[in-house]
């Protein structure tokens, strides 16, 4: 078991070392150069001589190299160019938005798409499978920003369920804790704050779940599919256990651990799709900060810092689940 | 602890209770304890075994056809793809009207909240310039495919390279290969592609191609890896290199070939995501700048959003073509799997 | 009464755009208590998707089951599902073939058998669980107390078959189905759960279906035998009997292929010809007909009837293996 988390960390570095070589190559050839990539193009000379000095862009590439490096590991960024504030500060803002939409995308896409894609699998060939898996093709054929659109023209302009866009209305008293809205308004007890932020997450949050809820259906319905034709599900019937035995203990218990992967795999899709849904509906996150880092003059400094920090958390959540499939698999925990 | 259910039991492979499995031992060639037997019977004997074992001897492609065409999946998308391919091809003879040409009749009544809406001239009505939108409609078939095509070409192309080098050499060289793809595939794919065309100075209809392609580049890699690497060890393989066949005429000859099956089912499916790419790229802005060009990604990403409240057509149209493009792509790639790994059929 | 009796037992394949499939063939047999009758055949003879049948295994949909099961006088066929599956594992218990597969990979050994003890006796986990360590130690597994938390790619594939068989006699059943229960395993293990079926079902008084290719262990255990061919009873005897005067030439056959010690050295072993698949549907005439070395012109004029003989037993053929020119 250690050795397996010892050789996935491993293979963390490596990737993280490999992604910061590929970022420190790309800044180094983005349009202008470097230096003005990351202060803009109005900066004055005495400025660039300075940045040009700091980044060790007058000694061998190696060296430039190194001292990227050190910048990474310090947190240190640089100024976002728009704002002028700190990278690490402009992102830490917008950070819990993102969290909190693609968490509650993940818990809906789970949430629906197991049951869904079990039922799928029982029914196989039936009318209840036949449209899951029309829904689910439909699902990865459309695009989500036009979904988003689409959500929000039926709820909002016509029947005016939900609100159009941002993640709280304006008069609710919302006290900042964790910049997690919904969980904010539990620490402080401002339970009508909470109420309001998830009435703004509900919209949102369906449209980013499309994909992976297409995905975590199909894998779930392959899945059962697959253990429905195992040895141990007729043994378990030949017991004469009851359905619910059979279907938790026997077959979910097993068909679940493809989809536990699955999960890991989607935080990517998560991310992509966080950057369409968020300009749908004005949701103050990562998104929007990739959007306006790259349109309306380029933020350089922000737009890596996103990079990296994507690719972060992609491969811990993913190492995360890797992990934790061992705690799920008996037969991966024994060595 | 050894696991004893990969031992051979002598003439005692496990039951089944599948009928199509039962079915097929009772087929097959017949018999030999026909000599005692008068001719009359032994004529009806081997006419009844000819009855049950006329399959056999189809080749595995040949086969995968039969599977094909027999798919109702493959063969809905198979008609959707066709279909879009042939508006693409006569797209000039079936538009009513140049795309690019802006009509007075349109723009005279074109105002920031008015759009003019269907026509006997224009079956569509108008797009925010004045321009024809049946007409962009038609033609945007072509642009699409032209973008779909190249950046799923160009993504094949440079990762069977890559994962044919690694499937290949295998060791460091596999290593270091698949490392990289390993960064690749850490970053969300529009994060990619949005690094991808932000190294440019300004982004045209190329950069959105190669951003797409190149975030495919990774996938097609390791499948093609993946596949080879499987083969390296495959009966086939061996016996070529025991007949002491040259390595790169195994390569060549005997495992990317074989190894291709897949990536060609993974191009088709990947031509479906490379339109849906393009479409959030150009949402995004970062699309293609060029106002004349009529692409469906670029009508639903920027007039689409644009004007959505004013004429939510803009977007419908173009939204519904890439829907039905993209289903018809994803579902020939699926009969085609379907068809080659009659397994996966579900 | 008999404890089991299977008549006219039938189950017909049918997929839709496929010809159906008949793999079960007006089966019947019965099995008294405490007797242990074995259901001999190749792979494909239908002996396994008999078992399946008569334990309402056999998926919902794609296959007709007809005839009678009457166990203890309840015809199992015509009951509702909930009602059979009350019955399975408490009344009738079932072994299977390939025991790393047959048991879950992600449930401990424990719970796996503990389950069916709740399910059909009421007890609660701790009760269960205890009761389960008894039952590993009855079937012969050392240090029971920990392989309880053991998961099954743990143990090995002897320790598997037997925690299967404690599951399956866990609520002490009145007939157990042991299908092909030691086909997946090392000869050496083989004879050990076989010994061990012997005496359980000795102690128990459990009747026993044993279903096996393997005339060996039809030899060690079986009271009576019934060799299938195509989905049809072929023959019926007494052990003894179909040891001593094989009739059919198909269980002669079965009997001359295998290897006997005592035989002179440097005689060749007798195979049967071709194999299950060369075989011609029963309506055509004998389904062992391509096969068989006793071929004559009745054989291809629609089945032979299965007759009584005068040893008491059964036998479908045409030209039977006269009892002189028995194996010795």
């Amino acid at each position: 078991m250690l050795r397996v988390i010892v050789r996935r960390l491993l293979q963390l570095v490596v990737t993280l070392i490999g992604l910061s070589a590929l970022v420190f190559i790309w800044l180094r050839n983005l349009p202008g150069g470097p230096i003005e990539a990351l202060l803009g193009e109005r900066a004055t000379p005495e400025r660039r001589a300075l940045l040009v000095k700091a980044l060790g862009y007058d000694q061998p590439i190696l060296v430039q190299y190194a001292k990227f490096m050190q910048r990474l590991l310090t947190g240190d960024f640089g100024n976002s160019i728009r704002s002028g504030d700190p990278v690490t500060e402009v992102i830490g803002r917008a950070f819990p938005a993102t969290i909190e939409l693609a968490a509650a995308a993940m818990i809906i896409a789970i949430g629906l798409g197991v049951p869904l894609g079990y039922l799928a699998a029982r029914h196989r060939g039936r009318l209840l499978d036949n449209m899951s898996i029309a829904g689910t093709l439909l699902g990865i054929s459309i695009p989500i920003f036009f979904l988003g659109y689409l959500l929000k023209d039926v709820f909002t302009q016509n029947m005016h369920w939900f609100p159009p866009s941002g993640r709280i209305s304006t008069g609710v008293d919302n006290t900042n804790v964790t910049g997690f809205f919904v969980l904010d308004g539990l620490l402080t007890r401002e339970f009508d704050a909470t109420a309001d932020a998830l009435w703004h997450l509900i919209l949102p949050a369906l449209t980013l779940a499309t994909i992976p809820l297409a995905v975590i259906v199909r894998i779930t319905r392959a899945s059962v599919l697959d253990v429905l034709n195992e040895d141990f599900v007729r043994t378990a019937e030949a017991k004469g256990l009851r359905h619910k035995t059979i279907r938790g203990r026997h077959i979910l218990r097993n068909a679940l651990l493809p989809v536990v992967t699955t999960i890991g795999l989607q935080t990517g899709a998560l991310l992509s799709g966080a950057v369409l849904t968020e300009r749908v509906y004005n949701w103050g996150g990562l998104g929007t900060l990739i959007y306006n880092s790259i349109s309306g003059g380029r933020d350089y400094p922000v737009l890596q810092a996103l990079i990296l920090l994507a690719a972060l958390v992609f491969v811990v959540v993913n190492l995360l689940v890797d992990l934790s499939y061992a705690f799920i698999d008996p037969r991966v925990r024994v060595r | 602890m050894s696991d004893p259910i990969t031992r051979p039991t002598v003439g005692a492979p496990r039951e089944s209770v599948d009928p199509a499995a039962v079915e097929e031992k009772r087929e097959g060639t017949l018999p030999r304890g026909i000599d005692r037997l008068g001719e009359r019977k032994r004529a009806r004997l081997e006419q009844l075994a000819q009855a049950t074992a006329d399959k056999g001897g189809v080749s595995l492609v040949r086969d995968a056809f039969r599977r094909l065409r027999r798919n109702p999946t493959a063969i809905v998308g198979a008609s959707i793809v066709a279909l879009f391919i042939l508006v693409a091809i006569f797209a000039p003879l079936l538009a009513p009207h140049d795309p690019a040409q802006r009509f007075d009749e349109l723009t005279k009544n074109l105002t920031v909240d008015n759009i003019p809406g269907a026509s006997s001239a224009f079956p569509l009505g108008s797009d925010p310039l004045g321009r024809d939108f049946l007409s962009r409609m038609i033609h945007g078939s072509r642009q699409t495919l032209f973008v779909g095509v190249l950046a799923t070409l160009i993504g094949l192309a440079l990762g069977v390279l890559i994962g044919a080098i690694a499937g290949a050499f295998g060791g460091w060289v596999d290593n270091i290969l698949m490392r990289f793809t390993d960064v690749m595939l850490a970053l969300p794919a529009l994060l990619l592609a949005i690094s991808l065309v932000a190294m440019a100075s300004r982004s045209s209809q190329w950069t959105v191609i190669l951003a797409v392609a190149i975030v495919n580049v990774p996938i097609f890699a390791r499948l093609l890896r993946g596949s080879m690497l499987a083969q390296r060890e495959s009966d086939h393989v061996l016996a070529a290199r025991a007949l002491g066949v040259k390595q790169g005429s195994i390569v060549l000859r005997h495992m990317l070939p074989n190894a291709m099956t897949a990536v060609i089912v993974q191009a088709t499916l990947t031509l479906s995501t490379a339109i849906l790419e393009a479409a959030s790229l150009s949402f995004l802005g970062l699309g293609d700048p060029d106002i004349n060009r009529a692409e469906w990604g670029l009508m639903l990403g920027v007039d689409g959003q644009r004007y959505f409240e004013v004429r939510p057509e803009l977007a419908y149209f173009p939204a519904v073509a890439i829907i039905v493009v993209a289903l018809g792509f994803t579902l020939l790639g699926e009969g085609m799997r379907e068809a080659i790994d009659p397994k996966s059929r579900r | 009464m008999s404890l089991l009796d299977v008549r006219d037992l039938s189950v017909v394949f049918q997929r839709r755009g496929e010809r159906p499939f008949t793999a079960v063939d007006k089966v019947s047999f019965s099995v008294e208590p405490g007797q242990t009758v074995g259901l001999v055949g190749e792979s494909g003879c239908g002996k396994s998707v008999t078992s399946l049948a008569i334990m309402g295994l056999l998926p919902r949909r794609g296959n007709k089951v007809t005839g009678e099961v009457n166990f203890d006088g309840t015809d199992l066929l015509k009951l509702r599902p909930d009602d059979m599956r009350d019955r399975r594992g408490r009344d009738i218990g079932m072994i299977f073939q390939d025991p790393l597969s047959s048991l879950n990979p992600v449930v401990p050994i424990g719970v796996q058998v503990a389950e069916v003890l709740e399910r059909h006796r009421g007890m609660d986990r701790k009760v269960a669980m205890k009761e389960a360590r008894e039952l590993l130690d009855a079937v012969g597994i050392p240090d029971p107390t920990r392989r309880l938390k053991e998961y099954p790619h743990q143990i090995s594939g002897g320790m598997r078959q037997r925690a299967l068989i404690a599951i399956a006699l866990a609520c002490k059943p009145r007939l157990l189905i042991a299908d092909e229960p030691t086909t997946a395993l090392d000869v050496t293990i083989q004879a050990q759960i076989l010994t061990l079926l012997k005496q359980l079902v000795d102690e128990t008084g459990t009747a026993l279906i044993m279903i096996t290719h393997d005339l060996g262990v039809v030899a060690g255990l079986c009271d009576t035998v019934n060799v299938l061919y195509g989905g049809k009873v072929v023959e019926r005897a007494a052990r003894h009997e179909l040891f001593a005067r094989p009739r059919h030439p198909y269980t002669h056959g079965l009997l001359n292929s295998v290897p006997r010690l005592d035989s002179p050295r440097g005689e060749r072993l007798h195979a049967i010809r071709g194999s299950v698949a060369d075989n011609i549907p029963w309506v055509e005439g004998c389904a062992f007909a391509p096969r068989c070395d006793n071929v004559v012109d009745a054989c291809l004029e629609g089945t032979p009837p299965l007759d009584p003989t005068a040893t008491g037993g059964d036998l479908r053929c045409n030209n039977p293996v006269s009892e002189e020119v028995a194996v010795p």
